[in-house]
């Protein structure tokens, strides 16, 4: 799958070493050359330096042949303006935007495309597992332990 | 007419002044404490100090009986945002966004922004018209397809110029749909010689748009 990643914050460069190590081709985006720390050491996907919400930039990154397209940088309206440049000129048929604010996470998954929100789906899922809701975290619990063991250099210490 | 104005820059502020000087009444959003603080020591009680790109906000301001919303802060995805949820949020007939960089004009109508405004395609009009250049002008995207309408004006010097259709390399997907030659439509064919002075006007995929000004100015 060809994956274009806007912004190597600490979720998109946690994510392209993830999809990069899954045999995905990954491009990531970030306007800052020292973003690009956030990136496994291993990473063997494309870095481009640029405003991922510019389409020349995109035309360059081959938009149009993306598989999928995330808009990961920390401006919620950059997100909202690049994931719709893909959605909609580059006809990228999975986009999905970090968009903070759910007003307007809200209006645009009316208009079409996948948003979230790190602020209610980290809340959501402690809130679930204060609860004792085990159904909604631990699946997911373990894979993150998977993933930062995985990081870390060590074993898995969850296991089935 | 009620007009809602995001951003209180030079833009911002002096819209708002000529738009109540000429009778309508107007809200301002500005995001900058001391700058709103300022705009309504100038103006009166027609600020609001808050970002406009919040639904909240332009709800306060009274988006939903505002005649329209312009939107002139100097980020482009702010403008877009601000337009965008005056239009699908507060239903507002018209809006219209400043776009900072001209790339940006066929961006927002393609997401559905039909009124924009560029300072710098403007003056880069001005210029163009006085100087002997050829232009390449994206003029709009096809509503419900990935591609758009380009006019290219062929001037002097223009590799295109004196040599056929067929012979341009134009990217796949890309038509020649007409030309304009001395103020009359020429149909064109694959054998058709461009000139000097011709206006070209092409069909392409959005994407290739790159491209057709490879082919046509090298």
């Amino acid at each position: 799958m060809n994956v274009i990643i806007v912004g190597c914050g600490r979720v998109g460069g946690f994510l392209a070493g993830l999809l990069d190590a899954g045999g995905h081709r990954v491009t990531i985006i970030d306007r800052e050359r020292a973003a690009f720390v956030h990136l496994p050491a291993e990473f063997k996907g494309t870095t481009l330096l640029g405003d991922g919400s510019d389409l020349d930039i995109l035309r360059h990154a081959d938009a149009d042949k993306a598989d999928a397209f995330l808009a990961l940088t920390q401006g919620d309206n950059r997100n909202i303006m690049a994931g719709q440049i893909a959605k909609e000129i580059f006809r990228v048929k999975q986009v999905i935007a970090k968009i903070n604010d759910p007003i307007r996470a809200q209006t645009y998954r009316a208009h079409g495309m996948s948003t979230f929100s790190r602020t209610t789906i980290l809340g959501t899922l402690l809130e679930a597992i204060l609860s004792g809701n085990t159904a909604v975290g631990e699946e997911l619990m373990r894979k993150v332990l998977e993933h930062e063991a995985e990081m870390s250099g060590d074993i898995a210490p969850v296991r089935d | 007419m009620y007009f809602v104005i995001a951003g209180g820059g030079e833009v911002g502020f002096h819209l708002a002044r000529a738009l109540l000087e000429s009778g309508h009444e107007i809200m301002l959003i500005e995001s900058d404490r001391k700058r709103a603080q300022w705009i309504e020591d100038e103006l009166g009680s027609v600020v609001i100090n808050a970002s406009a790109d919040e639904g909240r906000y332009q709800i306060e301001a009274g988006c939903q009986r505002a005649d329209g919303v312009i939107a002139v802060t100097g980020d482009d995805a702010k403008n877009l945002v601000i337009c965008q949820l005056a239009k699908y949020h507060c239903r507002v007939p018209r809006v219209i966004a400043r776009v900072n960089n001209p790339k940006n004009e066929i961006v927002f109508k393609a997401l559905g922004i039909d009124e924009t405004v560029s300072s710098t395609r403007v003056l880069m009009n001005v210029i163009e018209q006085e100087l002997p250049t050829g232009g390449f002008m994206p003029l709009m995207p096809l509503t419900g397809s990935h591609l758009e309408v380009i006019e290219a004006e062929i001037a002097p010097g223009t590799p295109a110029a004196d040599r056929s259709i067929d012979t341009l390399g134009l990217p796949t997907g890309a038509e020649v749909g007409g030309i304009v030659r001395a103020g009359a439509i020429l149909h064109a064919d694959g054998h058709t010689r461009l000139a000097v002075g011709d206006r070209v006007i092409v069909l392409a995929p959005t994407v290739a748009e790159a491209e057709v000004r490879k082919a046509l100015f090298g």
